[in-house]
């Protein structure tokens, strides 16, 4: 297969991001919107592509899809511990090409309209071609350390985008948070990447993931604590992932980080970024599968059912529209890591490994979707909270349509894509855990609810009346909605267990009806709730609020996660440990060194008079020195 | 070799003059006078140069080529210090030894 051509898919945003950022003054702000968008669709173009001649041309060798890779080595330790740089095309290299570059086009479609007139439009753009070369050179990667690098290149490029608004103190707090956050959990990868580097002395993902390989089963016996070094190392790995995926407990940065404007949320917090944490489980599945029986594995799963559920109760009582997707999109991402958790290797046991990826990829559309939607109605009515909200149908039939359209997939109601996927995971979790699957089901049915109560929200109950009249966005921001609902609608009819398999065989997936009629009919119970509650305006929700008290005051404060880990960081880490440190490297450290200054100035000041500027004086003493002297070795020579 | 004066006596002169012009050097305050007095330390040391190649080596000649040399050094040296101070006068129009001291420190 001919890959020359895939090193542009990434290399255009960099080129994009060069440009705009280079001559950001230079260009006019309605040049540089064509320049992103025209940038990446030639990436979008040459991704489908790739995706043509792989899936259906070249890719498949004896009913197996091979891996194509194409390196240099860029630093070499020893002969087999060698860092590359390259590309990587396998089933799901090549679909998250899609997801990223299709998602990409869209936001930088609706962010021509949706960025209008703001002052650092050049400036987003050159982001977003950062952001968009970052991702596809996680996905391209070809060993654990390049796509380290690139992973902490999308850390970077989400940092900038999330404090976009930098005069706003809370997009800058949100920012550095998502930052410290993501870096912490990074630690862990990075370790995890040294440990599997020191024992196995490969990063390469070819060598690692390889079944038969003996680079991983090797080690796999040297134990450490009761688990082999190697467990511990995916672990480590896991917790980068669950970082980057804003798994329980490290997804406090997520919710924050909606603070970015709407497009920066649908792309990195919604579709790309955040799956990285899941793409990266995956990319390294052979190994959490084959290592100690998949104990790393089953991690995997309890947190990410645990997420799923801890976000979609959050989710079920926040008012701003955007935490509600961002706490969305945390549950679906730990939909996803389950699936992964619950999944086996060979042909359908592999059906949760196959439901994850196809979840991710439906799941970028619909979430994307969603974030573009919401975008569209904060745009009209300038405000993020639902009581500002209400009855918007009338005013905006576009976003209306197409949220609607999300809503139903997020809910997993047939045909939209979201059933699809969702019931494959199901039908996974059935099939290997029964209590992770009771969670997944419980789950369906609150996503539902939540997602309705948002949908009615926003379109249905009150009449707000707005000062000014809201209006439907224009065609750059209503064009990608449309673009993603299509999506929406088709994308679940995509025979994904034919292409993209744990071990790349394929299979056929056949719909079990009775776990899609248990999961439809959950969602149906939630999306009639929602409606019963939130149609009309009336008081059953706030009844169930005063029922629920307590409970409804430990969800709404996000059972108060961010107030933990500010005392431990401020009351505990900071008092206890940093400030003593910290006296000491003031008072001590510095304290000596500052002392030794001071006294020799102290010293200088006092004895400065001595050079007076005056040459007689210095003559003066030089002439007394060499008598002085004179008269020394005189006496010496006498005696 | 002077009939009836003998080196003691000539080195006796010299070192008076040394020392003449060491006192000038360090009270004088006119960087004029600084110079003449410079220029009696050179004329004394010009002089020993000359006494002890005629006392001590009557047969060479090293000691008067090198008290020439000196003498040609010393006004060059000269020409040299006199164009620096007509610059500071130029600059701050005093020759005083005192008001050129403003880079101390």
């Amino acid at each position: 297969m001919n890959l020359s051509y895939i090193i542009l898919i990434p290399l255009i945003p960099l080129a994009l991001f060069l440009l705009l950022g280079i001559f950001n003054q230079k260009i006019k702000p309605s040049v540089s919107g064509y320049i992103g968008v025209f940038g990446l669709l030639a990436s979008t173009l040459l991704s489908l592509y790739t995706a043509y001649q792989y899936f259906f041309v070249s890719g498949k060798v004896d009913g197996v899809y091979q891996t194509f890779v194409d390196k240099a080595v860029w630093i070499r330790f020893t002969d087999t511990l060698q860092i590359d740089m390259g590309i990587l095309i396998d089933p799901i290299s090549v679909m998250m090409l899609i997801v990223v570059s299709i998602v990409s086009l869209m936001v930088n479609i609706y962010s021509r309209g949706y960025m209008k007139g703001d002052d650092g439009y050049t400036k987003f753009f050159a982001f977003l071609g950062l952001f968009s070369f970052s991702m596809f050179g996680l996905v391209l990667a070809t060993n654990l350390f390049q796509i380290y690098m690139f992973w902490e290149l999308v850390g970077v490029s989400s940092y900038l985008l999330i404090g976009y608004y930098y005069t706003k103190p809370s997009a800058v707090s949100a920012a550095k948070k998502a930052f410290i956050v993501t870096r912490f959990a990074d630690l862990g990868f990075l370790i995890g990447i040294l440990i599997i580097g020191y024992y196995t002395g490969t990063f390469d993902f070819e060598t690692l993931n390889n079944p038969e390989g003996s680079a991983i089963l090797n080690w796999a016996s040297t134990s450490f604590m009761g688990l082999s070094v190697i467990t511990w190392a995916l672990i480590l790995i896991f917790i980068g992932g669950a970082g980057k995926s804003a798994m329980f407990p490290l997804h406090i940065w997520l919710p924050d980080a909606m603070e970015g404007p709407t497009p920066v949320s649908a792309l990195i917090h919604a579709a790309t970024m955040v799956v990285a944490g899941v793409f990266l489980v995956a990319r390294l599945f052979p190994m959490y599968y084959f290592v100690e029986h998949g104990f790393a594995l089953n991690i995997v799963a309890y947190v990410g059912a645990f997420s799923a559920l801890f976000a979609a109760i959050i989710a079920l009582t926040q008012t701003d529209i955007k935490r509600v997707l961002a706490f969305s999109t945390m549950s679906q991402l730990g939909y996803m890591m389950l699936a992964l958790g619950v999944s086996g290797y060979d042909g359908h046991e592999g059906v949760g490994y196959m439901a994850s990826m196809f979840h991710l990829f439906t799941h970028a559309m619909f979430k994307a979707l969603l974030f573009l939607g919401a975008g569209s109605v904060i745009h009209a009515v300038h405000s993020n909270y639902l009581k500002d909200m209400g009855g918007l149908r009338k005013y905006m039939p576009i976003t209306n349509i197409t949220f609607l359209i999300a809503a139903l997939a997020i809910a997993g109601v047939p045909p939209f894509a979201g059933f699809w996927s969702k019931d494959e995971i199901l039908v996974a979790a059935f099939e290997h855990n029964k209590l992770i699957y009771f969670v997944g089901v419980f789950v369906a049915g609150l996503t539902a609810f939540y997602m309705f109560r948002l949908y009615f929200g926003i379109f249905w109950g009150k009449d707000t009346t707005y000062e000014h009249k809201p209006k439907e966005s224009p065609l750059s921001m209503t064009f990608p909605l449309l673009f993603l609902a299509l999506l929406t609608i088709v994308g679940g009819f995509i025979p994904f267990s034919e292409l993209i398999t744990a071990d790349k065989i394929g299979f056929e997936a056949h719909l079990n009806y009775p776990l899609a009629a248990v999961a439809v009919g959950v969602g149906l119970i939630g999306i009639i709730l929602a409606w019963m509650f939130y149609k009309k305006e009336n008081d059953l929700a706030d009844k169930f609020v005063n029922a629920f008290g307590v409970f409804y005051k430990w969800t709404y404060n996000k059972f108060y996660f961010d107030e933990i880990y500010l005392f431990v960081t401020k009351k505990i880490i900071f008092k206890l440990i940093s400030a003593p440190i910290a006296w000491f490297d003031k008072k001590v450290v510095d304290g000596t060194m500052v002392g030794i200054g001071n006294k020799t100035v102290l010293t200088s000041n006092k004895i400065k008079g001595l050079q007076s500027g005056k040459v007689q004086d210095y003559a003066f003493a030089f002439i007394a020195g060499v008598v002085v002297l004179a008269l020394v070795f005189i006496y010496l020579w006498t005696n | 070799m002077i009939e009836g004066i003998s080196i003691y006596e000539i080195l006796t002169l010299t070192t008076i003059i040394f020392f003449i012009g060491i006192y000038g050097f360090i009270t004088r305050k006119n960087l004029i006078s600084i110079l003449i007095s410079v220029e009696l330390i050179l004329n004394a040391s010009v002089v020993n140069f000359v006494i002890i190649n005629k006392y001590l080596y009557p047969d060479v000649l090293q000691g008067v080529f090198f008290s020439i040399f000196i003498i040609a050094v010393a006004a060059a040296e000269t020409a040299l210090a006199v164009s620096i101070i007509i610059n500071l006068y130029r600059q701050i129009s005093s020759v005083e030894v005192k008001d050129t001291e403003t880079m101390k420190y």
